[in-house]
C-alpha cells in the first residue's frame, strides 16, 4: 500500500528481518515441546532440547569383572564394560562410544579413553573407546572388581517411548476420551439453541428486542467465577451433581452470549430481499429459519463452533469444578496440571508428550479451519 | 466405554430434543393453540407471531439466565455468609480486600495483568500486523503467531516451563544466560515482582495472534486515499502509521483491547500450572479457586470482586452495542 505513489520504502529488509525475529520467537517455545516430547528422559536432562541433533555425553559408573588371570606378578582383568549390569542400564539401547574415564566419583572424566591410567601401587587401567578394558593389579581382586566411572556418547536418538508410555500406561487415552465426551456435545448443543435465538433477536419484531440484545452484549462480559459456586451448589440439589450432564449444561451456558452474538450480527448482514419475499410467499418462521437462514450462515456457525470447540477443549476451569475428580472422568487438561504435574514434576520427557497429546488435535481443527475461524473473529468485532 | 456410549446418547438427546422442540413448539402453536383458520384467523395469525419469538428464544434465555444472571445475585448473597453458607458475616470477606493479606496482594497483582497483557498484547499485534501486511510470506507469518490461540492454557504454560526451567540443559532462558558466562541457574518464576510478567508472557504469546488478526483486517480496510494523500504530502512511514493509520482504527484497537482486558479476568491456568499461587504470583481467579472447596462464603466474594473489576467494560460494551443498533 506504501507503494501507491511510486516512492519504495527503504524499510522492506528492517520489515523481513522484525517478521523473522517476531515468528522465531514466537515458535521457539513450541518446538522445544514437540522436539522434547520424542527424546528419552536422561537425554532431556543432559542436554537442551536446542542440542537434540547432536550426540549427548552421558556419565555413567560400573564395576570391571573380577575373574582375574595371572600375567606374571599380575592378575589380570579383560572385559567390556557394557557387560557390567550396572553400567549398561544407564544405556538401554545399547553401548555408545566411551569418551573419557576415570576411577573416583568426583573425577569421572580424569582419562581419555584408550590411554593407560595410573592407579598408584602399581595398578593401571585401560578403557578403549568400544567399552573394553584391562585392569592389571599386582593383587588378587577377589570377587570385587574396580569401579569405573565413565563418560559416553550417544548418539542423538528420538523415541516414540514417551507417546507409548502416554498414551497406554497412564490413564492419558481414559482423559483423551473424556476430553472429547465433553467437547463434541458442548459444541453441537448451544449452536443449534443460540441459532434460534440469534434469528429471533436478528429478523423478528417483538417488544424487549433491544432490551435483550444489552442483556446478551452485557452477559459477554459476566465472569464464570460467579457461576462456579451457586451453580455447582444448585447441581448437587437437584441431583445432577458433578457429572457429564452438568458440564455439558454448563458450557453451553457459558458459551451462548458468544454464540448469539456473533450469529445475530451475522444473520443482521443477509439480505433482507431473500427473507421478505420467502415470507411473501407464505414460508413460516420455522421453514424460513430452517431453509434459507441457516444455510446462509453456515460460515458464522462454522466460525462458533470452532471457538466453542477450541474453548471447551483447552478448557481447565469448568472442567475442575462440574466434573468428578476421580480418575474416570478426568480429562486432558487436568490430568496434565493435576496428576503429571504433580507426581511426574520432573519426568519432562512424558510432560512434554502429554501436553503435545493434548494441543495436537487444536492445533489440527485451527489450522484446517483458519479461514473461518478468522472470519468469524471478523464479523464479531469489526464493523 | 459407556461414557462415550453416554456421550452420543447425550448428542442424540440434545440435539434431537433441541430440534423436536423447535419444531413442536411451532407446531402446536400454530395449529393447536391459534389456528390460522376459522373465524378468528387473521387475529390467530397476528398472535402466533407474537408468541413465537419467546419460543425460539425460550432455550437461549433460559441457560443465560439460570447459568450467568442468577448466579450473580446467588453469588453476592453467598458471600455475606460464612464457609458453610449458615453464619451471616457481613461485609467481613469485602474488608479482607483492603487488609493488605494475600486478597490484596491477588487484587493488585490481577490490576497489574489488566495493565499490561491487553496493552503488550495489543500493540504486538498492531505492529506484527502491520510488518506482515507488505510481505508476501506475510499470511504463513500470521498463521503461525496466531496459532497459540488453539493451545490450551494448560498446554501452554507447560511449553513455557520448558523456557522457564531452573536448569541451563533444559530451560531456554538459563541456557542463554549460562552461555553468557552465568554461573548458576535461576529460577525466574520465584523473583519476587518480576515473576508476574513472566507469566504474564505466556498469555502475551496467546492473545497477540488475535489482536494481529483483528487489526490487519482493520488495516485493510483504511480507505487508500488517506494513505495517498499522505504520501503525497511528503509523510515518512512513521507518521504515515502513527499518524494516519492508527488513528482511523482507533475504535478497533479499543474493542481488542477490552476482549482482551474480559479475557485476562478469566484466566485462572496459567498461575494454578506454573505457580500454584505461590512466590507472590496469586491472582483473583487463581486465589478464588484455593477456597473454592473451604470457604463457599470467601470464594463467592472473591467472585463478586471480580466481577466488578469488569464492570466498567460491561457497560461500556453494551453502550457501544445500543449505539450501533440505532
Amino acid at each position: 500500500m506504501d507503494n501507491i505513489a511510486g516512492t519504495k520504502s527503504s524499510l522492506t529488509w528492517a520489515t523481513h528481518i522484525s517478521v523473522v525475529f517476531l515468528v522465531v520467537i514466537w515458535l521457539v517455545p513450541t518446538i522445544g515441546l514437540f522436539v522434547s516430547s520424542f527424546r528419552e528422559r536422561d537425554q532431556i536432562s543432559a542436554s537442551g532440547w536446542w542440542e537434540a541433533p547432536f550426540p549427548v555425553e552421558l556419565t555413567a559408573r560400573g564395576r570391571t569383572a573380577s575373574t582375574a588371570e595371572q600375567e606374571g606378578d599380575l592378575f589380570v582383568v579383560t572385559g567390556n564394560i557394557y557387560d557390567d549390569e550396572e553400567a549398561a542400564s544407564y544405556f538401554p539401547d545399547g553401548g555408545s562410544d566411551v569418551v573419557a574415564f576415570g576411577t573416583r566419583g568426583v573425577n569421572p572424566t580424569e582419562f581419555e579413553a584408550g590411554t593407560t591410567a595410573d592407579l598408584g601401587d602399581g595398578e593401571t587401567l585401560t578403557v578403549n573407546a568400544d567399552g573394553t578394558y584391562r585392569w592389571e593389579t599386582p593383587e588378587d581382586p577377589g570377587d570385587r572388581g574396580q569401579r569405573v566411572y565413565f563418560a559416553a556418547e550417544s548418539p542423538p536418538e528420538f523415541t516414540l517411548a514417551n507417546y507409548r508410555q502416554v498414551l497406554t500406561a497412564d490413564n492419558m487415552d481414559r482423559a483423551f476420551i473424556n476430553t472429547l465426551t465433553v467437547t463434541v456435545p458442548a459444541t453441537i448443543i448451544p449452536i443449534l439453541v443460540a441459532a434460534f435465538a440469534a434469528y429471533a433477536l436478528a429478523w423478528m419484531d417483538f417488544p424487549g428486542r433491544g432490551l435483550l440484545i444489552a442483556l446478551v452484549v452485557g452477559l459477554l462480559v459476566v465472569p464464570l467465577q460467579l457461576a462456579l459456586v451457586p451453580m455447582l451448589d444448585l447441581h448437587n440439589r437437584i441431583g445432577i451433581g458433578q457429572s457429564f450432564m452438568g458440564i455439558w449444561f454448563a458450557h453451553t451456558a457459558f458459551g451462548m452470549p458468544l454464540a448469539v452474538y456473533l450469529l445475530r450480527n451475522y444473520m443482521v448482514g443477509l439480505p433482507r430481499d431473500i427473507i421478505e419475499s420467502a415470507k411473501v410467499d407464505g414460508a413460516t418462521d420455522f421453514q424460513l429459519f430452517v431453509k434459507i437462514i441457516l444455510p446462509l450462515s453456515l460460515p458464522a456457525l462454522a466460525a462458533f463452533s470452532i471457538f466453542q470447540f477450541l474453548w471447551t477443549w483447552n478448557d481447565l476451569l469448568v472442567a475442575k469444578v462440574f466434573l468428578p475428580s476421580d480418575d474416570a472422568s478426568k480429562v486432558m487438561t487436568v490430568k496434565i496440571a493435576d496428576d503429571l504435574l504433580g507426581s511426574r514434576g520432573g519426568d519432562w520427557g512424558i510432560l512434554a508428550t502429554a501436553a503435545f497429546v493434548s494441543i495436537a488435535v487444536p492445533l489440527i481443527v485451527f489450522f484446517s479451519m483458519q479461514r473461518f475461524l478468522v472470519r468469524g473473529l471478523l464479523a464479531g468485532s469489526v464493523k | 466405554m459407556p461414557v462415550v456410549l453416554q456421550g452420543i446418547l447425550t448428542i442424540l438427546i440434545g440435539v434431537g430434543g433441541c430440534i423436536a422442540y423447535f419444531y413442536f413448539s411451532n407446531l402446536v402453536l400454530d395449529k393447536v393453540i391459534f389456528p390460522a383458520k376459522g373465524e378468528n384467523a387473521g387475529r390467530n395469525i397476528n398472535r402466533a407471531n407474537q408468541v413465537r419469538p419467546w419460543l425460539f428464544l425460550f432455550p437461549a434465555i433460559f441457560v443465560l439466565g439460570l447459568y450467568l444472571v442468577y448466579p450473580v445475585v446467588g453469588s453476592l448473597i453467598r458471600s455475606f455468609y460464612g464457609r458453610d453458607g449458615q453464619e451471616f458475616v457481613g461485609l467481613t470477606y469485602y474488608a479482607l480486600l483492603f487488609s493488605g493479606g494475600d486478597f490484596t496482594r491477588a487484587f493488585l497483582n490481577n490490576l497489574l495483568w489488566v495493565l499490561f497483557v491487553p496493552a503488550a498484547s495489543t500493540f504486538i499485534g498492531l505492529v506484527a500486523a502491520q510488518l506482515t501486511d507488505k510481505l508476501s510470506w506475510g499470511n504463513l507469518a500470521k498463521s503461525l503467531i496466531f496459532m497459540p490461540m488453539a493451545i490450551s492454557f494448560v498446554g501452554a504454560s507447560l511449553i513455557w516451563k520448558f523456557v522457564y526451567a531452573n536448569d541451563a540443559e533444559i530451560g531456554l532462558i538459563n541456557a542463554i544466560r549460562a552461555s553468557l558466562g552465568f554461573e548458576n541457574p535461576i529460577d525466574v518464576l520465584q523473583i519476587p515482582f518480576w515473576n508476574n510478567f513472566f507469566l504474564m508472557v505466556i498469555l502475551i504469546w496467546i492473545q497477540t495472534g488475535f489482536a494481529m488478526v483483528i487489526l490487519s483486517a482493520a488495516l485493510r480496510g483504511i480507505p487508500e486515499e488517506t494513505i495517498e494523500a499522505a504520501i503525497l504530502d511528503g509523510a515518512n512511514p512513521w507518521q504515515l502509521f502513527f499518524k494516519i493509520k492508527v488513528p482511523q482504527i482507533m475504535s478497533t484497537i479499543v474493542v481488542v483491547w477490552t476482549t482482551i482486558t474480559i479475557l485476562v479476568l478469566k484466566v485462572f491456568d496459567i498461575v494454578y500450572t506454573m505457580t500454584g499461587g505461590n512466590f507472590g504470583t496469586e491472582i483473583l481467579p487463581s486465589y478464588m479457586m484455593d477456597y473454592f472447596v473451604t470457604s463457599k462464603g470467601y470464594a463467592s466474594a472473591i467472585a463478586i470482586v471480580i466481577m466488578i473489576t469488569v464492570l466498567p467494560v460491561m457497560i461500556w460494551n453494551i453502550r457501544q452495542a445500543r449505539r450501533e443498533m440505532r
